[in-house]
């Protein structure tokens, strides 16, 4: 079981990272990776909501879009027990699930860690349009692969999290040295990042077949 | 003159407001399905139809919505359009186009365009301008999608549009892989902006020599 879960967290850090190889939540990491100290910020916020988005879309997509016995609205309206809600709510209610939660972490962060709140500052809110938060949910519940359990749907959020923060941090060093170099004029700011991010995704190409 | 309006409401979303080359939005899709221009006209295709019908709705219904909760009022308004060109893509297109797109056709939720477009304009406009902006911007973005496909599929499967165009040429696979898509996307955004910086190098010569 440990070690299921662990080859998950070097899987989505390594072989599948999210940035490099799976293309979600580029806005942010173009965004905010000019320095360190706001990339490594932002990187632990997403990490913090993708781990308990993949928590609560995990429970949202069995109790409640799923069909089957154990869903709860089917025990009120009997007429959905068949057909389930996943066709037709799956997306809608991921994103207001992510939307609602950011609004209560960014709540409750200002009351109890009010330093860590003022050092996040606006990347907070712009969490719930980072397509790397409902690409996780998506993902832990996609019907074509093997359903996921509770503890593995988590610690995948957890690891595509720390992926993004890696990937975030490297960039940023990359881009604090490339703010000091002569680049020609037309390839200055995001040109150039994308170029240096897609060297990185042809280095961490290496990693493919490390882990299926 | 209001005919005319309307025209540059629609034709600035193709080259003034570029969302891809220009704004540099709705970047994620860009790259993860420009592997073959097939997939990058589908996915231009999808998110047109969301961008002018959410424009459309936003942009009735307005007036009715306080500023503290338009953004959720947004994301439902979007999930709502995006939802049903899932279940309408499911039903009529191919399903291997289908499997190509993936989790990318639920995440046009998250399409930055998408949002950028509800907030700075169909927010503050009439219904009728609302909806040629969205068209504007959406065939922007599916134009921009299809050279940046058009690209990669070229180099890196030797096909367009799936029709193999030379026998001898062996493709080099790496462009329609992650680091390809990365490189052709900062190679085209470097080749736009010498373009605007000569445009305006010769501006300011005109200028100097009428002065």
């Amino acid at each position: 079981m440990i070690k299921e879960l662990i080859l998950i967290i070097i899987s989505m850090v390594f072989v599948n990272n999210f940035v490099l190889s799976k293309f979600l939540g580029l806005c942010p990491f173009l965004g905010v990776s000019q320095k360190t100290s706001s990339a490594m910020g932002m990187g632990i916020a997403v990490t913090f909501v993708m781990t308990i988005t993949s928590v609560i879309t995990w429970i949202v997509y069995n109790y409640i879009l799923l069909p089957g016995d154990v869903n709860i609205v089917a025990k009120v309206f009997p007429s959905i027990r068949e057909t389930g809600l996943i066709e037709v709510l799956k997306t809608t209610s991921y994103i207001l699930v992510i939307a609602t939660l950011v609004q209560l972490v960014e709540m409750m962060m200002k009351k109890m860690v009010p330093a860590l709140y003022d050092s996040l500052g606006i990347y907070l809110p712009l969490i719930t349009t980072n397509c790397c938060v409902l690409g996780v949910a998506l993902l832990n519940t996609t019907d074509s692969a093997k359903h996921l359990g509770f503890l593995e749907a988590t610690v995948q959020g957890f690891g595509a999290g720390l992926g993004f923060t890696i990937a975030m941090l490297l960039m940023s060093g990359i881009r604090e040295r490339l703010a000091l170099v002569n680049i020609p004029q037309p390839l200055r700011g995001v040109p150039i990042a994308f170029i240096c991010t897609g060297l990185m995704a042809l280095a961490f190409f290496g990693f493919s077949g490390m882990v299926q | 003159m209001a005919e005319q309006d309307n025209l540059t409401e629609f034709s600035k979303g193709i080259f003034k407001y570029n969302p891809l080359f220009v704004l540099v939005l709705g970047i994620c899709p860009s790259l993860a399905v420009t592997t073959s221009v097939k997939n990058g006209l589908a996915m231009g295709g999808a998110a047109t139809f969301v961008l002018v019908c959410s424009n459309l709705i936003i942009s009735l219904v307005r007036a009715s919505i306080p500023r503290e909760i338009r953004i959720p009022c947004f994301i439902v308004v979007i999930a709502a359009f995006v939802t049903m060109v899932e279940l309408l893509m499911k039903a009529y297109l191919p399903s291997e186009l289908n499997a190509s797109l993936g989790i990318f056709i639920p995440l046009i939720v998250v399409n930055c365009i998408i949002m950028y477009r509800a907030e700075s304009f169909a927010y503050k406009n009439k219904p009728l301008a609302s909806v040629l902006d969205g068209a504007g911007i959406g065939l922007g973005w599916t134009l921009s999608l299809c050279l940046v496909s058009a690209i990669r599929e070229v180099i890196g499967a030797g096909t367009f549009f799936g029709i193999k165009l030379s026998k001898s040429y062996n493709p080099a696979s790496v462009m329609i892989m992650a680091p390809g898509a990365f490189i052709v996307l900062g190679l085209l955004l470097g080749f736009f902006n010498w373009r605007k910086l000569r445009k305006s190098e010769t501006a300011m010569k005109e200028y100097m020599k009428n002065d």
